[in-house]
């Protein structure tokens, strides 16, 4: 637990320190933990596919146009967030903060574009309650975007203390393992939008 | 407010206003008693807050005795109904509720903390840690198991039991069963196994980062490898649970329609979803113990474990197949013979590797100097009883046959014999091993063996005649029967069984007190001639930092040859002490499993306001922790002088 004195200089920051490998470790079985997570509410999903009944159908509601504009800005969130690592190993605060808010700024996009679509959906008269599709699916997208919104606080919180901090192994381990998180939401949404929609328009 | 209050407050039912009374008596007593002898302070310091593995595992095992307390007055409530035919004592409603809670409790506030306070105690020290990986989280884990179990125990006096048996199948849990009996179960469980989650995490950084040097994987005790295994299991089977519980939450809170009968909704996804999460989970609690049993057979035979590397074999392989077993439980729901055919066969495969371990166990004990402690009595009498457990479950793997044994007395015996034999046995049997360890003194042997001898006869009266009951046709969960059924002198023999085993839970408990006023005090670390590394202590109970230096592994049984090597050329002389690192004490997991409670009780009653409080409440003391964690997780080292001082006063006594 102790910071270690005596480190390789090429030694990555986030890796320094004992606390900040057991954390980063601890953090990849999380994400096994999360994989379990969404692997179930996909599994829920496909089992109440066909429960359609006494609502609108996805092909006839769904926006292709919308969802491919919302897969790029997480797409490209995923990257720039991946610079703002990279910002990182050069002990750059500033160029990897300007990554982080591109980053942000991006996840905000998505999320705003995410809740518009669910409004439209609701007006279009399928909301959580219509059928077991419509159930699940809010399911699904619900709980991916719960991650992402979880996801901007966390690093908003995580940038507060680089500011306040600078970068020291306990910073630096923080932003890493945020940006683990958010490459991770960005492999889930993958799933979501080639199962839901691109087969749901299909279907 | 007041209204409320009065309207969820149970008081017609004559058994439950006794609870309710006895409630408020015992809660005015504690707090009466810390009060008086000032204790409120040092309650807060060095238990509430502490991040120690040892009373973290401590305050476990002793909320699963209470648990266990809780889970057997219910069975021996069900077993006083079911005595007698058309008996009164209890009404169906009431019945439903008992078995209920009694499945629940048992399973998941009575056997997980029992082996997770047993690991906690136990693990970091065998593989000679300080601590876990994660003490701020670790401390998380047990107040949220903790405060889920309130919210879960808190039902039968306030609004209400769930009444859907344990695996609460929809659609009764969700059409068939208004009020707030099942959000209490959805909420208990989902609070408790978000502690359970977190521990998982925590072992599996702990065992595979945390290691003394020279303990490579395969010279990891037995008990430390179960721990590993099923922490992994935990980590793929909880997430399960989480999404399960927020499904039924959600239909019968926010009217979705995952599991309802109407509009597309699939009941049989529940049971899918339960049993995929349910299966793994009976093997989180049955694995710990083998490793117990492992630890404990090994010591009292005087041999190294035999089969080494086949034992892990065989929990990796039962560990693998237990994830794809979950359809044997609803064989008669409906599924294709194909579906049933390729579940049935590997449920058998179970057996392959169960069967290997059995080997095992009777290899070590083979031309071992038996010594017949309390605890090896225990692990002995646990290889045939679980056996039967294991062969009548093959039986039931039959997918034809199961036919005929679903959901009978037959199916309750079997799970029965391997949930006492396995798990109940293993916690009994590890709380004698490990009590010096935690406590400094030995439980009493003879009145330890007395305990023994009443609870498993008695287990065995009560169990052996369910499996006739089960042919003859008695149905599991009906609260009573008529005398043309005849199936009484049966039910009578087994509640006699039953009170044998209440006897035994009493004698224990009666030793725990006996030990405490008469036991007498270990002075070495040593207490059993043990073999690994949780005996290499230098004293009974090990300082808050464990091990003065940490000590060097050579191979498997590592204290064992430690001990053999100081035979042959002395015991070295000590090196000199270095500071220790140790982690702060926190009181903010506590708060924070409180505020999950205050969510929690706030969606079990529809109060949105108190559940967005506690929810609100919950991620500010997150957002606390991420702002605070650079100062906490510097800790504090435990100087020179200190260790110096506490290592001496140990040898002067020994």
């Amino acid at each position: 637990m102790a910071h270690n004195t005596n480190v390789d200089p090429n030694t990555p920051l986030e890796y320094q320190s004992e606390i900040g490998r057991l954390n980063i470790f601890g953090f990849w079985i999380f994400i096994g933990a999360e994989m379990a997570l969404f692997a179930t509410i996909f599994a829920t999903f496909f089992a109440l596919e066909s429960g359609t009944v006494g609502g609108p159908l996805p092909g006839e509601v769904f926006d292709l146009k919308n969802t491919i504009i919302m897969t790029l800005l997480l797409l490209t969130s995923s990257f720039t967030s991946g610079l703002s690592i990279n910002e990182l190993r050069r002990r750059n605060v500033k160029g990897m903060m300007v990554w982080l808010v591109i980053t942000l700024l991006f996840g905000a996009g998505f999320l705003y574009m995410e809740i518009a679509e669910f409004l439209h959906l609701i007006h279009e008269g399928a909301n959580m309650g219509t059928n077991a599709y419509w159930s699940s699916f809010y399911l699904l997208t619900g709980t991916h975007g719960l991650h992402v919104s979880l996801g901007i606080l966390w690093i908003i919180l995580v940038m507060f203390q680089v500011k306040k901090q600078g970068l020291n192994p306990d910073t630096a381990k923080k932003l890493f393992v945020s940006s683990l998180y958010w490459h991770f939401l960005d492999f889930v949404w993958i799933f979501v939008f080639t199962s839901v929609y691109l087969l749901g328009m299909v279907g | 407010m007041f209204d409320f209050i009065k309207d969820n407050l149970i008081l017609n039912d004559p058994l439950i206003l006794g609870a309710n009374i006895s409630i408020v008596f015992t809660v005015i007593g504690v707090v009466a008693t810390l009060t008086y002898f000032k204790k409120w302070k040092w309650l807060w310091n060095d238990w509430i807050t502490s991040v120690d593995h040892k009373k973290i595992g401590i305050m476990y095992i002793l909320a699963a005795l209470v648990m266990l307390f809780r889970g057997g007055v219910d069975a021996l409530l069900m077993r006083a109904q079911l005595t007698v035919p058309n008996n009164e004592f209890l009404s169906s409603q009431h019945y439903n509720e008992i078995f209920t809670t009694h499945g629940t409790i048992m399973i998941l506030f009575m056997a997980m903390p029992f082996l997770l306070g047993l690991m906690n105690v136990v693990v970091p020290l065998q593989i000679g840690a300080r601590d876990v990986a994660f003490p701020y989280l670790n401390n998380l884990s047990f107040w949220s198991f903790m405060f889920g179990a309130i919210l879960f125990n808190m039902s039968f006096v306030f609004g209400g039991s769930p009444d859907a048996g344990w695996t609460n199948y929809a659609p009764l849990a969700i059409e068939g069963s208004p009020g707030p009996g099942i959000n209490y179960y959805l909420l208990g469980l989902q609070i408790s196994g978000i502690g359970t989650l977190l521990t998982g995490i925590n072992f599996v950084v702990t065992i595979i980062k945390m290691r003394a040097p020279g303990m490579t994987l395969l010279r990891m005790p037995m008990f430390t490898w179960t721990t590993l295994i099923t922490a992994f299991i935990i980590v793929f089977a909880f997430p399960i649970l989480t999404v399960t519980l927020a499904l039924m939450t959600f239909d019968r809170l926010f009217g979705t329609h995952f599991f309802t009968l109407t509009d597309g909704g699939n009941p049989m996804l529940w049971s899918n979803l339960f049993w995929l999460w349910g299966h793994p989970e009976v093997y989180i609690v049955i694995l710990p113990a083998f490793g117990i049993f492992s630890e404990i057979i090994a010591t009292f035979a005087r041999k190294t474990l035999f089969g080494y590397k086949s034992m892990i074999i065989s929990l990796a392989a039962i560990s693998l197949l237990s994830f794809v077993v979950w359809v044997h439980h609803f064989f008669t729901m409906g599924g294709s013979a194909a579906v049933n055919s390729v579940f049935s066969i590997s449920t058998m495969a179970i057996a392959i590797p169960t069967g290997i371990k059995i080997f095992n166990w009777l290899g070590t004990l083979y031309k071992g100097r038996i010594e017949f402690t309390t605890a090896m009595m225990w692990s002995v009498a646990f290889i045939p009883t679980f056996l039967i457990g294991g062969v009548t479950g093959v039986m039931l793997g039959m997918a034809a046959a199961d036919f005929q044994y679903h959901n009978n007395y037959f199916l309750v015996a079997h799970f029965h014999y391997t949930l006492i034999a396995g798990v109940v046995f293993a916690c009994f049997a590890g709380l004698v091993y490990w009590y010096p360890k935690m406590f400094g003194i030995k439980m009493n042997e003879r009145i330890g063996k007395w305990a023994f001898w009443f609870f498993s006869i008695g287990f065995n009266v009560c169990f052996l005649p369910q499996f006739v009951l089960g042919f003859a046709g008695m149905p599991r969960r009906v609260y009573t029967y008529g005398p043309e059924d005849g199936w009484t002198a049966l039910n009578v023999i087994s509640s006699v069984g039953a009170f044998g085993m209440g006897v035994g839970f009493l004698v224990i408990v009666y030793n725990v007190y006996y030990s405490y006023r008469y036991g007498k005090r270990e002075v070495s670390g040593d207490a059993w001639d043990g073999r690994t590394l949780e005996w290499a202590t230098s004293s009974a109970i090990p300082p808050h930092y464990n091990f003065a230096h940490v000590p060097e592994v050579k191979g498997v049984d590592a204290f064992h040859y430690m001990k053999q090597e100081w035979k042959e050329s002395g015991k070295p002389e000590d090196p000199d002490y270095k500071p220790i690192h140790m982690p702060n004490n926190a009181g903010v997991p506590f708060i924070m499993s409180g505020l999950f409670f205050v969510a929690g009780f706030g969606l079990v009653f529809e109060l949105w306001w108190m559940a967005i409080l506690g929810l609100v409440g919950i991620i500010g003391t997150m957002a606390h922790r991420s702002l605070t964690s650079h100062k906490y997780d510097k800790g504090y080292y435990v100087s020179v002088d200190e260790i110096e001082k506490t290592e001496n006063r140990f040898k002067r006594e020994a």
